[in-house]
């Protein structure tokens, strides 16, 4: 009875999750010390906007893709809804750019990296087809001039940015999807190694160091 | 690990170091709350552009020789989309780079013929219209020769073309039934018809507006509105939007090489840019596996200022 419950895909599968990400690392209440710098403020920022962007996404969702064109209310929710994607996208690029200055791929931390590059384009695409369905002028030069460049790849003949409705379907079904997944994925990792520790103190501190060291 | 196989821009030192207090959701919650307040005061504060949408009627209104002139440019295959290639029909030579000829490749998926799409299918749903429909007839039933002399007799009378009185005017007496018919298709777009022909087609559902667009896209008229909204190409294209707003200010990289040579004169531009951004895109991806790249960080030693509590203590003890 005990083997063949040890021989079960669930308990594999449960035994090996717990292995990597036991409760402690899932929610840790405890960081190192060198996690103390302004630049760390830009993850959870892009998980927090994250948030905001899917919630007023969903709100404007409720109504349908007209409605905020005739309701203040819907311009409204509209209206935060480009200024978290906004926050979102320049919180994100900041964290990006903070993990490169960091090496943050440092130490088994490969997949992380990667990850977070797969996000970023992933969210750059997401955007996109937002901005492609908003259904007014923006929309229309949008597409027109985006549709060369994807054209050009091939990539058009399949994803065509001025059929309105695919470009609808990809924005609030297949991209969050992606988007969410990858996310989900990116913050396990983050959990399970952890923040990368900083370089090794090298042979020639800078004036800062120096000054404490005399 | 052993210290002799240690690669600094590979390997992380593992932390010996101390501890302190972290409360993972009390952090979340609170900047789930800063960020929530200030999407709320930036929407409050500066809301969102809606330009209201640029229909055929409203362009046949405003422009009505552009859009005539536009419409015969697809009724002579000499269109933007008439000879565009891949994936709306054969028109033109596709992008390509070396000898990548993706667009050609995949082919017309898309297919579109303006002439029959944008110009006689319209024209055929008129209905109770005894004189279009006797030169729709007349057009179609004529040699390719002639029907070649009317479109070169119109095409040449196009310079001087005029709207007046709710009619386009050409000087091309030798254009058989062409004028009507260009005629016919301006008075069905000022009228909002050409709209939902395009747009509906053979089927009461849609959502696909591609023959619309690309029609629209054709003429002058919305590429006027966006350079008067500071939208064109050299103007950083698709990255801007209209009014002050900061638009897709992520895709400066991609707009920046539409202004430079030889993305910006080159024939094969698009997919160039394309081709560049997807390299770029790569070495951002694969960074942790490029000798000399993956070293930049160490080098630049920004990790410094990060740190740098980490390093003075460090330096402290």
């Amino acid at each position: 009875m005990s083997e063949e419950i040890d021989r079960q895909w669930t308990t594999r599968l449960r035994r090996k999750a717990a292995g990597k990400l036991p409760p402690e690392k899932l929610l840790p209440d405890t960081q190192s010390s060198y996690v103390a710098s302004w630049i760390y403020v830009f993850g959870v920022a892009t998980l927090a906007a994250l948030g905001v962007v899917i919630g007023t996404g969903c709100i404007l969702a409720l109504r349908g893709p007209q409605w905020w064109h005739g309701s203040s209310y819907g311009h409204f929710v509209n209206s935060l809804h480009l200024w978290s994607v906004e926050v979102f996208m320049f919180a994100m690029v900041i964290h990006l750019w903070g993990k490169f200055a960091m090496a943050a791929w440092r130490g088994g931390r490969t997949l992380t990296w990667m990850t977070g590059v797969v996000l970023f384009l992933a969210s750059v695409a997401t955007s996109f087809t937002g901005y492609a369905i908003q259904s007014n002028f923006d929309s229309q030069w949008i597409t027109t001039q985006a549709k060369d460049g994807i054209n050009a790849t091939g990539a058009g003949a399949y994803f065509n940015v001025l059929n309105f409705g695919q470009m609808m379907m990809w924005h609030i079904v297949l991209m969050p999807l992606v988007l969410v997944l990858l996310t989900g994925m990116h913050v396990l990792l983050v959990r399970m190694k952890g923040v990368v520790p900083p370089f090794e103190d090298d042979p020639t501190p800078t004036p800062d160091v120096a000054r404490v060291t005399e | 690990m052993s210290r002799k196989s240690f690669r600094p821009d590979v390997d992380a030192p593992e932390w010996r170091g101390g501890y302190t207090p972290y409360d993972i959701i009390k952090e979340g919650t609170i900047a789930l709350v800063v960020v929530a307040t200030l999407v709320l005061i930036l929407a409050v504060v500066f809301g969102s552009p809606d330009e209201k949408a640029i229909t055929l009627k409203a362009w046949s209104n405003a422009d009505p020789v552009d859009f005539a002139t536009t419409a015969f440019s697809e009724l002579n295959g000499t269109s933007t989309t008439a000879t565009y290639g891949a994936p709306y029909n054969h028109g033109g030579p596709s992008q390509q780079i070396g000898p990548l000829q993706l667009e050609k490749w995949v082919g017309v998926r898309i297919p579109l013929n303006t002439a029959k799409d944008f110009v006689l299918d319209p024209l055929r749903a008129l209905p109770n219209e005894p004189v279009l429909d006797a030169d729709l007839v007349r057009y179609e039933k004529a040699s390719s020769t002639t029907r070649a002399s009317w479109l070169d007799a119109y095409a040449k009378a196009t310079t001087t073309m005029k709207y007046r009185h709710g009619t386009v005017v050409v000087n091309a007496t030798k254009a058989g039934p062409v004028p009507v018919m260009i005629n016919e298709l301006t008075t069905m777009a000022r009228s909002g018809a050409l709209d939902q022909d395009l747009v509906a087609g053979n089927d009461f559902y849609t959502t696909d507006y591609t023959e619309s667009l690309l029609f629209l896209s054709d003429g002058q008229y919305l590429a006027n509105v966006a350079t008067e909204q500071h939208l064109a190409g050299n103007q950083w294209g698709m990255m801007n939007e209209t009014g002050n707003y900061p638009g897709q200010a992520w895709l400066w990289l991609y707009a920046f090489w539409y202004q430079v040579a030889p993305f910006n004169s080159s024939g094969n531009g698009d997919a160039l840019v394309w081709g560049t951004m997807m390299v770029l895109s790569l070495i951002l991806l694969f960074v942790p596996f490029i000798p000399g790249l993956r070293s930049i960080p160490r080098k630049l030693r920004i990790y410094r200022l990060i740190w740098r509590e980490h390093y003075r203590d460090s330096g402290r003890a």
